[in-house]
């Protein structure tokens, strides 16, 4: 009986699902970042390098779409055209130079084409030169650990929501209780690392993804263009609970920022860290800010 | 050499002058055999054995994945040892197994007109180190305990996080299915280089027997430094030593790049072969030579060599330098280029062609579609900028699905077509073969192409649950692969039909298009063939 009624409900699911999450569903505070139902493209931008992200793929996504069809197309026609029936006699070519360079040098033609603004994106959301705060980010198994120097400091442990402590509209396996908040507008240096396995960190609606390796800290950057919510999930298998250790940002008005950090201060989830966590930082802030220098160079 | 070797064939026979069609007795003839076809036969079986431990893995992780929150699979750690399973076991038990130990016995020595291999009983261990890699995998699986993904990445297989012996098995069957890999391709390259029959320079040479030698130079170079890369992990696990562990001074993204090292060549061992049977499927049916024969042979070999110098992008989000990055994606695009050239010379074979859609045909065009897509959508993967965001998501899954479990599969099933009759000697049902193609089509497509769109979206890859946004097309995917598994049931049909028939085939049952020489042999070819040699003009 049991499979019926899966059936049922999947089928039920299928039809409302587009009904339940209304698109660009508004929290109380700006917009909201996450996958929506039956999604076929790119999750929204909210930053200047998924703009730039989804920019490229478009590009790319043209290029591939046409090459598929063109492919498909000769496919059908040649099934078609040259089948037994209609062409008894097959011919007995099997050189044609030009044809043969022609599908050599096209290709290189494309590729270039399409080099020269992914080249101009990689260079461009590698680092910021000039970043107004840092944040840390370390890997758990399996919750994630916000670090804000620049804020004495401040430390902050993020974790799941558990199914059963879920209020109403809220989403399964993307809601943590304790968000990481940013000010909105501003290049933020993301500083990533882990204490156990390898984790990744990675906010579709920012473009921003870096796995969090024990042993090393890894710098990128992102900045968040509206108020909001945005969500992201660790990226990388990190064991049993890989899939519950999901991440989600505020981002706020500067104002709204130094007010909440005024408070987390008092918060008894925050814990400041000990002196040896706050040198590893400060020796992780000069090796990037060294980096930045060698950036604005080139 | 192969005036040597055709003495050794005789001798074998030796004390039955003249039947030299002689078996062996069933213990001897498959537990020590050293006949090139019947090894190819048993690594033929093994991968299906392998492909269907594989397959009924994917069925698990389909049904898990068809709703969100669901609890087929409960555990993480279950879940985790299940992809990791499901990806060894596709990749060095089924796909390699099929392509090169199979169809590469079998038709290699048939191909270039020589009695057999030229290390008949190394041939025989190389088999017979699978069976009990097998075992170890399977001990890994039932554990519960090789919860990492297929690329092993420490620290998580460190002995600190995943604890348990399972993982040691998986770890030494990925050792043994190493060393057959290795010692198979040793034999190929000798067999290849030696024993063509007189008059076969390498610009004669089939290109079935091309894409083995690129494969088997592939699979010389890189296994080892997989093994290298197990063995210091497995040192790390066991002896102390910390080449892994940053605590002890050691470093976990350098097994990423010893691994992908190796990784990356290993896709092209898995489709190079299939190019090469396909290479032959499209000239038969289409009764046309291949086109720009030297053009497919190079391709082949800029691939083979290209594919060694682009590990790295499968790292692009592990902070190595954004230099380094953009060399990775330069190497990485140039790739499309031999593809491109390979796409269009199949498709220029068909041009002007007299096709006829047999099962075989409708499996290599099948192919040319499904790699297509899947080669374009690497090209997305290849930007380093998009990678960003698609990195380790559905997109990825979708992406190497398609070159691999579409591309590489699809090419198995058209190398099985076409030449089962010349295996067994019997026709395969034809109706039967094209209901298996078009299952199998609609099912593959209907699982992996919604994946794009989930990565686009964001879904990571290994997660047992997700959040109920991506539920729409995870549970179209899911529909999908039991299509697709329903496909399976057919190719056993169609294989039962097949062994049962009655019917007897002639020795080129394709007719003028098949060209080659394994078609000169009877259906099933004699126990042991080319007592004489033949003479290419």
């Amino acid at each position: 009986m049991q499979v019926p009624r899966r059936l049922l409900a999947a089928l039920t699911l299928f039809l409302i699902m587009p009904l339940m999450f209304p698109d660009g569903a508004m929290a109380q505070n700006g917009v909201v970042g996450a996958p929506k139902p039956w999604e076929m493209g790119m999750q929204a931008a909210y930053g200047p390098i998924k703009e730039r992200i989804i920019e490229l793929h478009h590009l790319v996504l043209v290029i591939i779409t046409v090459i598929t069809l063109f492919v498909g197309g000769l496919l059908v026609w040649v099934m078609l055209r040259y089948n037994a029936k209609r062409n008894p006699v097959p011919s007995r070519t099997s050189h044609n130079t030009v044809l043969e360079i022609a599908w050599t040098v096209i290709p290189v033609l494309i590729l270039v084409v399409m080099a020269i603004p992914s080249f101009r994106l990689i260079y461009y959301q590698d680092r910021t030169p000039n970043p107004d705060m840092t944040i840390k980010v370390t890997g758990h198994q399996w919750y994630w650990e916000y670090t804000y120097p620049d804020q004495g400091n401040l430390d902050i442990e993020s974790r799941y929501v558990h199914d059963e402590d879920l209020k109403p509209g809220q989403r399964r396996l993307l809601e943590v209780d304790n968000q990481l908040v940013i000010p909105v507008g501003k290049k933020i240096r993301v500083l990533t690392s882990s204490t156990d396995v390898i984790h990744s960190f990675f906010i579709p609606s920012f473009g921003v993804q870096r796995y969090a390796i024990p042993g090393r800290t890894i710098e990128t950057w992102m900045e968040a263009s509206v108020p909001g919510v945005f969500y992201g999930e660790c990226n990388q298998i990190c064991g049993q609970d890989h899939s519950r250790m999901p991440i989600s940002v505020r981002a706020v008005s500067e104002a709204d920022f130094k007010a909440w950090v005024e408070q987390a201060k008092k918060s008894a989830a925050v814990t400041q860290p000990d002196a040896d966590h706050g040198q590893m930082l400060a020796a992780a802030d000069n090796t990037a800010s060294r980096s930045a220098e060698q950036t604005i160079e080139r | 050499m192969a005036a040597t070797t055709h003495d050794d064939a005789h001798g074998h026979a030796e004390g039955h002058a003249h039947g030299h069609d002689h078996k062996p007795s069933f213990v001897a003839r498959w537990l020590f055999s050293t006949n090139h076809k019947d090894i190819g036969t048993l690594y033929l079986i093994f991968a299906v054995v392998g492909g269907t431990m594989g397959g009924i893995l994917s069925e698990i992780m389909r049904a898990q994945l068809q709703f969100p929150n669901n609890h087929i699979v409960t555990e993480g750690q279950e879940w985790n040892t299940i992809i990791t399973s499901h990806g060894l076991l596709m990749i060095f038990f089924s796909v390699m197994p099929a392509l090169i130990g199979g169809f590469g016995n079998w038709f290699i020595p048939l191909m270039i007109g020589a009695p057999d291999m030229a290390f008949p009983r190394l041939n025989n261990i190389s088999f017979w180190l699978l069976p009990p890699a097998f075992v170890l995998i399977m001990t890994g699986l039932f554990l519960g305990e090789s919860g990492t993904g297929w690329t092993l990445y420490p620290p998580l297989s460190n002995q600190t996080f995943e604890a348990g012996m399972g993982m040691d098995c998986t770890l030494f069957a990925l050792h043994l299915a190493g060393i057959s890999s290795l010692l198979g391709a040793m034999n190929f390259i000798t067999t290849i280089f030696n024993m063509r029959a007189p008059g076969m320079t390498l610009h004669k040479m089939p290109l079935f027997i091309w894409s083995e030698l690129v494969t088997a130079f592939l699979l010389l170079l890189a296994v080892p430094v997989l093994a290298g890369a197990i063995t210091m992990l497995i040192c790390d696990r066991n002896f102390g030593t910390s080449f892994f562990d940053p605590a002890g001074g050691g470093d976990p993204v350098l097994f990423q790049h010893l691994f992908w090292f190796f990784g990356h060549p290993e896709v092209y061992i898995m489709i190079l072969p299939g190019f090469g049977i396909v290479s032959h499927v499209i000239p038969t049916f289409s009764k046309k030579p291949i086109f720009g024969y030297l053009g497919m042979v190079y391709a082949m070999v800029a691939i083979g060599v290209v594919g060694f110098v682009v590990w790295a992008h499968h790292m692009y989000i592990s902070g190595i330098d954004v230099d380094t990055r953009a060399y990775f994606m330069t190497a990485t695009l140039v790739i499309a280029v031999p593809t491109g050239i390979k796409i269009f010379s199949w498709i220029a074979t068909m041009w002007g062609g007299s096709i006829e859609l047999k099962t075989p045909m409708l499996w290599a065009i099948g192919f040319l579609f499904v790699f297509t897509l899947g080669g374009v959508t690497g090209v997305v993967c290849a930007n380093a900028g998009i990678d960003e965001v698609i990195h380790n998501t559905y997109y990825i899954v979708a992406h190497f699905h398609y070159v691999l479990s579409l591309g590489a599969v699809f090419s198995i099933f058209a190398g099985f077509y076409y030449w089962i009759g010349k295996m067994s000697g019997h026709p395969y049902p034809e109706f039967w073969g094209k209901v298996h193609f078009w299952l199998t089509f609609i099912g593959v497509n209907l699982i992996f192409f919604p994946q794009h769109f989930l990565g686009l979206s964001g879904m990571p890859r290994r997660y047992p649950d997700y959040p109920e946004a991506f539920a729409g097309w995870n549970y179209i995917s899911s529909i999908g692969a039991y299509i697709s598994g329903i496909a399976m049931l057919v190719f056993f049909y169609v294989c039962y039909r097949t062994f049962t028939s009655k019917e007897h085939v002639a020795n080129n049952y394709w007719g003028e298009g098949a060209t080659t020489l394994e078609w000169t042999q009877t259906s099933p070819p004699a126990f042991h063939t080319y007592l004489e040699l033949p003479r290419i003009r």
